[in-house]
């Protein structure tokens, strides 16, 4: 097991260098198409919401404490708080669920 | 030349700060899922990307193979490309290659964007100034994440489960709440990982595969539909 994640570890670390080191090298181009530079301001925020569900369902021991964490974590994060604070208020949701629960 | 390097450092500080939470959060999560701890360390110093550690991360406790780790980082890390362009543009001409190469490591989404608002152009010693404590940063919060998973019960592991996922609702929501194109577009992406996941033919997919052709694919609808007016700046 510890191979193959370090396999996986350099493998992510290569490819992450190079799409960051290759246009600052080697481009000096503007990129101008709106709808390329639409599709990777978007990318961000798609990646992280098909990420997120449904996986946070299958994230703690059980589905109720999760939709528990998540519903604290929407709350939270309406409200603009920081990234700590709704991270923790959802793990504090998620320990009072299975808790009364389980 | 030196007072830019200094300049960086400074304009770094409250970025390495914030990225000592992050990475706690993490380390955590890697620890805890049964990386030893050294590795853990390494992926942070070596990758230096919330999403896309955290992601590869879930990718290989779930045993997917190098080329679906490979594809999914090169997702998730496409925004990189555009930074670096960008940046591109902020730099002397003159800059030599092996400087360039060598401060592109430290491109993240939050020194990009200390970077860009810089009014002067950016130089080596500034850019290298100004990823160094967020690397250092992200480093140390990684191994003080990673060491103090021995100390959780399971009952407080399996509610840390739930962290990324929670910074994840924390980084979009506030955007999806201001702009409409993004909240659509990320409820297409929702809704194409949902079908992925139940739609009883495709339960085979694997879960990289998965969040590559919905992103994908709800970027691609959101810049057709919704394409941005061009901006500087990313």
């Amino acid at each position: 097991m510890p191979s193959y994640y370090l396999g996986g570890i350099l493998l992510m670390a290569l490819s992450t260098y190079l799409i960051r080191m290759a246009p600052l090298t080697f481009f000096r181009r503007h990129l101008k198409n709106r709808r390329i530079r639409s599709f990777l301001d978007y990318i961000p925020f798609t990646v992280l919401g098909a990420m997120t569900f449904p996986g946070i369902f299958e994230s703690t021991g059980s589905t109720l404490s999760a939709a528990a964490g998540c519903a604290v974590a929407f709350l939270l994060a309406y409200r603009e708080k920081s990234l700590l604070t709704v991270t923790l208020a959802a793990v504090g949701a998620v320990y009072l669920a299975e808790r009364l629960l389980l | 030349m030196k007072n830019d390097f200094s300049t960086g450092l400074r304009h770094g500080v409250p970025i390495g700060l914030g990225y000592i939470s992050v990475s706690f959060t993490y380390g955590i999560l890697a620890a805890g899922g049964g990386m030893p701890i050294g590795l853990v360390v390494l992926m942070s110093m070596t990758n230096l990307t919330s999403a896309g550690q955290f992601a590869g991360t879930l990718l290989l406790f779930s045993s997917a193979g190098y080329l679906e780790l490979l594809l999914a980082t090169m997702v998730i890390n496409s925004r990189y490309a555009l930074m670096s362009l960008s940046l591109a543009q902020k730099v002397s001409a003159g800059l030599s290659r092996p400087h360039r190469a060598l401060m592109s490591f430290g491109i993240t989404d939050e020194t990009f964007t200390v970077a860009s608002l810089e009014e002067k152009e950016v130089t080596f010693p500034y850019m290298a100034g100004l990823m160094s404590i967020p690397y250092l940063g992200w480093a140390l919060g990684t191994f003080l994440g990673a060491a103090a998973d021995a100390l959780l019960t399971p009952r407080m592991q399996s509610a840390a489960g739930i962290a990324l996922y929670g910074m994840f609702i924390a980084l979009v929501l506030p955007v999806a709440k201001r702009s409409r194109d993004v909240l659509l577009v990320v409820l297409l992406a929702v809704a194409f990982s949902t079908f992925f996941r139940y739609a009883p033919f495709l339960q085979g997919l694997g879960g990289g595969y998965s969040m590559i052709l919905s992103a994908a694919g709800a970027s691609l609808a959101g810049a057709w539909l919704f394409p941005k007016e061009v901006e500087e700046v990313a």
